[in-house]
């Protein structure tokens, strides 16, 4: 597959990693107010990519601050179906994902969602709570339309059961850098470097690390190994504090710096 | 038992050789319902869970270990009592399967212990539990006394402001209780913040999931442990109706609906027989088969209440226990079958179905099993004449405090 025939997402980090840097992907929560000027303000700041929340009653995957993000943008009247209006709105420059939990998309339905992200101009999905074991309708529904799906490794996955993810996986390879859920943590976890010096070993794909990446210098240390990260929970906070696009992609672009600097 | 033996034993195999709650299929599907939406952390935890319980249940010498705690320990087998004044009362002849008399004063204990004894064969140290009423909190802290393990339980703040006497119980037997703060703050929320914890804590903690719920294996194999009481009372039904009865089985079999830990277990005893009617009763506030359409949380795909968008709703019940959004997997595959019916019951009903086994029976129940008992007596006329057998699951205890603010000076 050349570089052209790539979507977007994956096209984006390949085009970073190719020419000797290391992948940015800032996490938002959409639908807290005002999330589309932070979007830009992000996307303007070194991002390679950016990943979309779509908040859920029940995000059993993420720590405190992603939590009240969610409950803020759903008593703000977020929506799976506003959320990707809002995104076809955009015209950022920089690729687009979402994450939500599977319920969300299997009460609007695997293929009107799929589709409804090729609209939005979203080229990936990341569905924390969907396995292997039941990715099969989702996935089907998914490269019938031509969005990619990107799997989650974790710490305690199994060798045999990795190679079967990177198989399925498009996009990138989200590697969950800790045994636990979002949130900020005082150092990088040794786990992180392992599971992506495991996922390296067996696939081309590029593989971000996630889950306890929190400052520039944790980025920078994994990133000895991995091919970027994605920061959720330190991002997020910021926002929610400073409700300030600039002082946000400041923020962001202190990861940048640090990822360049290597 | 002085009945036949043979009757007793054809009778089980017929049980067990039966479709109907039997072992789900694939990834722990029972029709479309059940799976495995968890994140990735937990899959291999879950399957060497699926393997440990597949490896202990076919072992005569865990299987042995367990009888032995439920009968030394728990006090098993629960009695069946017939209720012959209110039978009168109502027009029909009816038995109470008697969970309430098992230590720690609900069907939960039976699960808990056969849990507590795996994460034991399975090497853990350390349980976690999440808890509505606290009645599968309470049973938890207690194995972990027993067998010397850690324990910490997750119950919403409301449940925990209106069950404290449970809250109590479960310190005084040494376990730790973390209040869940977030969303309805009730079961549901606690059922998320022990699948957090468990997500971090998986090498070494066993998750002590208390109903027939969340993800694969958790659903088949809590039926299983609560498969005893279907068991017990398909005999002890046998021997009450007496050698006459056709079948020596009632006509209807009816349990309250939360989660349905207590209704598996049950109707696991007479699924197989088409003429015995089962029906699970729900609260009408916290009505996943009433009121939901098939959703996935939890880690299962099951009747859900929901928005438009699939954000889950929250339950609003009297009863602390049954204050959930969602049901079992497999009670949503009996519904969708037509082999078991689900009813709905009100709060204000469940409170004069309190009041009244109290008084014509002097049993105090739980108000979860209330629900059924509010679904009969609701149902009388269509009853008339049968035998009817209710899973009283629980005693009343942990509700008197509540249920005082409710009827304060009215008795």
């Amino acid at each position: 597959m050349s570089a052209s025939d790539l979507l977007p997402f994956q096209a984006s980090l390949e085009a970073r990693r190719s020419s000797g840097g290391k992948c940015l992907v800032p996490y938002l929560t959409g639908g807290l107010p005002g999330w589309e000027l932070m979007l830009e303000a992000v996307a303007s700041a070194g991002a390679d990519g950016i990943e979309v929340g779509i908040p859920f009653s029940d995000p059993v995957m993420d720590g405190p601050v992603i939590q009240e993000s969610s409950e803020l943008a759903l008593a703000a009247g977020a929506t799976p179906p506003g959320i990707l209006d809002g995104l076809s709105r955009l015209d950022i420059g920089v690729p687009l994902a979402v994450m939500t939990y599977v319920n969300l998309v299997y009460r609007f339905g695997y293929e009107r969602f799929a589709d409804s992200m090729v609209k939005a101009g979203v080229s990936a999905a990341i569905l924390p709570d969907m396995p292997l074991e039941e990715a099969g309708d989702w996935c089907g529904a998914a490269d019938a339309a031509g969005v990619q799906t990107v799997m989650l490794a974790a710490p305690t996955t199994p060798d045999e059961r990795l190679s079967r993810i990177v198989e399925r996986c498009g996009g990138f390879v989200y590697a969950v850098g800790l045994l636990g859920i979002t949130g900020e943590r005082d150092s990088l976890a040794a786990s992180a470097k392992v599971i992506a010096k495991r996922l390296k070993d067996v696939t081309d794909l590029p593989v971000l690390v996630g889950v306890g990446i929190s400052t520039p210098e944790q980025a920078a240390e994994v990133c000895e190994v991995a091919d970027g990260v994605v920061v959720g929970s330190a991002i997020v906070r910021r926002v929610l504090e400073t409700g300030s696009p600039e002082s946000v992609a400041d923020f962001v672009g202190s990861f940048r710096d640090a990822l360049d600097k290597g | 038992m002085n009945n036949d033996l043979k009757n007793q034993a054809d009778e089980l195999a017929q049980v067990f050789a039966s479709d109907m709650v039997g072992a789900p299929t694939g990834v722990g599907r029972f029709g479309e319902f059940g799976g495995m939406f968890v994140p990735e952390t937990l899959v291999p935890a879950l399957h060497e869970l699926e393997a440990a319980f597949k490896d202990a249940w076919a072992d005569p010498v865990f299987r042995n270990e367990l009888d032995t705690l439920l009968a030394d320990y728990a006090g098993r087998p629960s009695p069946l009592t017939r209720c012959d004044r209110l039978g009168e009362q109502l027009g029909f002849q009816l038995y109470l399967k008697r969970e309430d008399l098992n230590h720690t004063g609900s069907h939960k204990i039976n699960n808990v212990l056969g849990q507590a004894l795996l994460a034991k064969r399975m090497g853990k140290t350390r349980l976690v539990a999440e808890t509505g009423a606290g009645q599968h909190g309470v049973a938890t802290a207690t194995a972990a006394a027993l067998m010397d393990m850690e324990c910490l339980v997750y119950m919403g703040e409301v449940d925990i402001a209106r069950q404290e006497l449970n809250v109590f119980r479960m310190r005084l037997l040494g376990a730790e209780v973390t209040p869940a703060v977030s969303g309805s703050r009730t079961l549901k929320d606690a059922v998320n913040e022990a699948m957090r914890d468990w997500v971090a804590t998986v090498e070494h903690t066993y998750y002590c999931l208390g109903s027939v719920l969340g993800p694969h294996p958790y659903p088949w194999m809590v039926r299983e442990f609560h498969r005893v009481i279907g068991t017990e009372a398909a005999i002890q039904c046998r021997v009450a109706l007496g050698a006459d009865h056709p079948t020596g089985r009632p006509d209807v079999v009816v349990a309250c609906i939360g989660g349905g830990s207590n209704a598996a277990g049950i109707f696991s005893g007479f699924a197989a027989f088409p003429e015995v009617d089962l029906v699970g009763v729900e609260p009408e506030g916290g009505a996943a088969i009433g009121h939901g359409i098939p959703g996935i949380v939890h880690g299962m795909k099951s009747y859900l209440m929901q928005d438009e968008f699939g954000q889950v709703s929250e339950a609003q019940s009297i009863s602390a226990g049954l204050d959930y959004p969602g049901v079992g997997p497999e009670h949503a595959h009996l519904a969708d079958s037509g082999r078991a019916k689900y009813e709905q019951v009100s709060d204000a009903e469940v409170i004069d179905a309190f009041q009244l086994l109290s008084r014509t029976e002097g049993i105090i129940p739980a108000l979860e099993p209330a629900h059924a008992l509010a679904w009969v007596v609701r149902e009388k006329e269509s009853l008339a004449g049968k035998n009817v057998l209710i899973n009283m699951s629980g005693r009343g205890d942990k509700d008197v405090g509540q249920m005082m603010e409710v009827l304060g000076d009215t008795l």
